[in-house]
């Protein structure tokens, strides 16, 4: 039996834990935006808050996921579900990109830029939403592409924990000796990582502040 | 308009001193007056502190000692935002906004004051004519536009709110002597006209005397004499007298230079 005959027979599975993987990711990665990039503003803004949020970001980062996943399990809430758990701990390996990129895209603004809008009278709110982010948008973008794209990666550990995902096929497969298997949860992820990169890498060059 | 006092100074240095957190003096004992409708022009070497004296009009930096009065009442006292809106500024590296068109880049204080769209268009196109661009600029992002079009548009937007102040920071800086000539003319032809409050701030002596109705000279952070143009010609403070001697010196060169 070949590999082909394999996807096409299995069609609706891999469909199901496609969906499931994209779940994982999405989610994370919707959580680490709406994180991160508040964070980065503040450590852009606010000088002292750097290197507090960037170290942590940064140790959060160096945690073998296995290890991570193992130090949320007691957490109430959390742990109590093995999805929640999966989503929590790819949206702190998901933050650091994030963070670091709103911070270096803010702190790339050309200052006179900056000086011209305050010299005008633009109050904080207004720089920031109509020059700082506009201007920082596409850094932003290839922070949240970095991070997709490891998510998408990660994300395969997660079934591990029993979160589901393409990891399902991999392990079983690895469990089984069966390289069809593993190749059943390793090209739908592959694809998936590098379709996230493609779309957003376009659309970061679409935003891209002339 | 707003018309809040009187006959007085439009804006008022009362010994201003400003200091770095790290303890350097980079202006000292600053005493100065701007009357209504005068352009005072700031002139000296570079970092005599000029930027940093306009820069404390509009709050973008506070004195450290004494206080800066614009109409009469204390800056540190007056709302920072209404302020800033009330004067125009032009900054020395023009700044405009780079993801913004022309349009958009002049509209912005406009927008951000409510005006509606179709006055800000109409605004936006009188004030394009005003300072020399054609209106089909209006549409063009900054990179597009050569460096003298990017000074006009920085003048332009700093007048759209039609601010009674205006803050310029070496507006016609790195520009050919033709173009800087026609830019000086129009400046003089427009504020016959507009009748602003202006601090001009330029190294250039030619520009100070053509544009300034007085010259304050600055070195190293103080202000060192402050005189109509056709005094400083005459002044026989040693700086001046320097500033205006190589002035001539330049002249002279070119002259003799055949003829060694
Ligand atoms: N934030 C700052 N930190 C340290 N030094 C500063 C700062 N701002 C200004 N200075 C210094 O203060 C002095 C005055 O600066 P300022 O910008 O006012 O000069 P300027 O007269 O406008 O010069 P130029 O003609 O070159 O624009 C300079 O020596 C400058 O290096
Ligand atoms: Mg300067």
């Amino acid at each position: 039996m070949n590999v082909f005959h394999f996807f096409l027979q299995h069609h609706e599975e891999i469909l199901e834990l496609t969906m499931e993987h994209l779940w994982l990711v999405g989610i994370s990665t919707l959580l680490a935006v709406l994180i991160g990039i508040p964070l980065g503003i503040v450590s852009a803004h606010w000088p002292v808050w750097n290197k507090p949020v960037l170290g942590t970001a940064n140790i959060i980062q160096t945690i073998p996921s296995l290890a991570l996943f193992g130090f949320l399990l007691p957490v109430p809430w959390i742990g109590a579900r093995a999805d929640r758990l999966a989503i929590l701990a790819l949206t702190l390996y998901a933050l650091l990109p994030v963070i670091r990129n709103t911070y270096t895209g803010i702190r790339g603004v050309d200052p006179s830029v900056v000086e011209a809008g305050r010299g005008m009278g633009l109050t904080g709110r207004q720089l920031l939403f109509q020059v700082e982010l506009p201007l920082a948008v596409s850094v932003i973008l290839s922070g949240i592409r970095v991070a997709v794209v490891v998510s998408v990666g990660l994300a395969t550990i997660a079934a591990a924990i029993g979160a589901g995902g393409l990891g399902e096929f991999i392990f079983r497969g690895l469990a089984m000796v069966n390289n069809q298997l593993i190749l059943a949860g390793a090209v739908p992820a592959a694809v998936l990582a590098l379709s996230a990169d493609f779309g957003l890498g376009w659309l970061e060059r679409r935003l891209q502040p002339r | 308009m707003q018309t809040i006092s009187t006959n007085g100074p439009v804006i008022e240095f009362r010994d201003v001193l400003y200091m770095l957190p790290n303890g350097q003096m980079l202006l000292q004992s600053l005493n100065l007056q701007v009357q209504r409708g005068e352009t005072l022009v700031l002139l000296g070497r570079s970092g005599s502190g000029k930027t940093t004296t306009l820069k404390l009009i509009n709050r973008l930096l506070n004195p450290s000692g004494g206080e800066v009065r614009v109409n009469g009442a204390p800056t540190a006292e007056s709302d920072v935002i209404r302020l800033r809106r009330s004067i125009g500024y032009v900054i020395q590296d023009v700044g405009l906004f780079p993801h913004f068109t022309v349009e958009r880049n002049i509209g912005l204080v406009p927008r951000i004051e409510g005006w509606s769209s179709d006055r800000i268009h109409s605004r936006v196109e009188e004030l394009l004519q005003m300072v020399g661009l054609d209106r089909e600029i209006a549409s063009r992002y900054p990179h597009q536009l050569s460096g003298g079009q990017r000074q006009r548009v920085g003048v332009a937007r700093a007048l759209a709110a039609d601010p009674s102040i205006l803050l310029m920071d070496e507006p016609f800086g790195a520009l050919d002597a033709l173009t800087r000539d026609q830019l000086q003319r129009e400046f003089l032809s427009l504020q016959q006209r507009l009748n602003k409050t202006v601090v001009f701030v330029t190294h250039d002596l030619r520009e100070a005397l053509r544009l300034g109705s007085r010259i304050a000279l600055m070195e190293a952070g103080r202000l060192v004499t402050v005189l109509p143009p056709q005094d400083f010609l005459r002044s026989t403070d040693s700086l001046a007298a320097a500033y205006v001697q190589a002035f001539g010196e330049g002249l002279n060169s070119v002259a003799t230079r055949g003829s060694e």
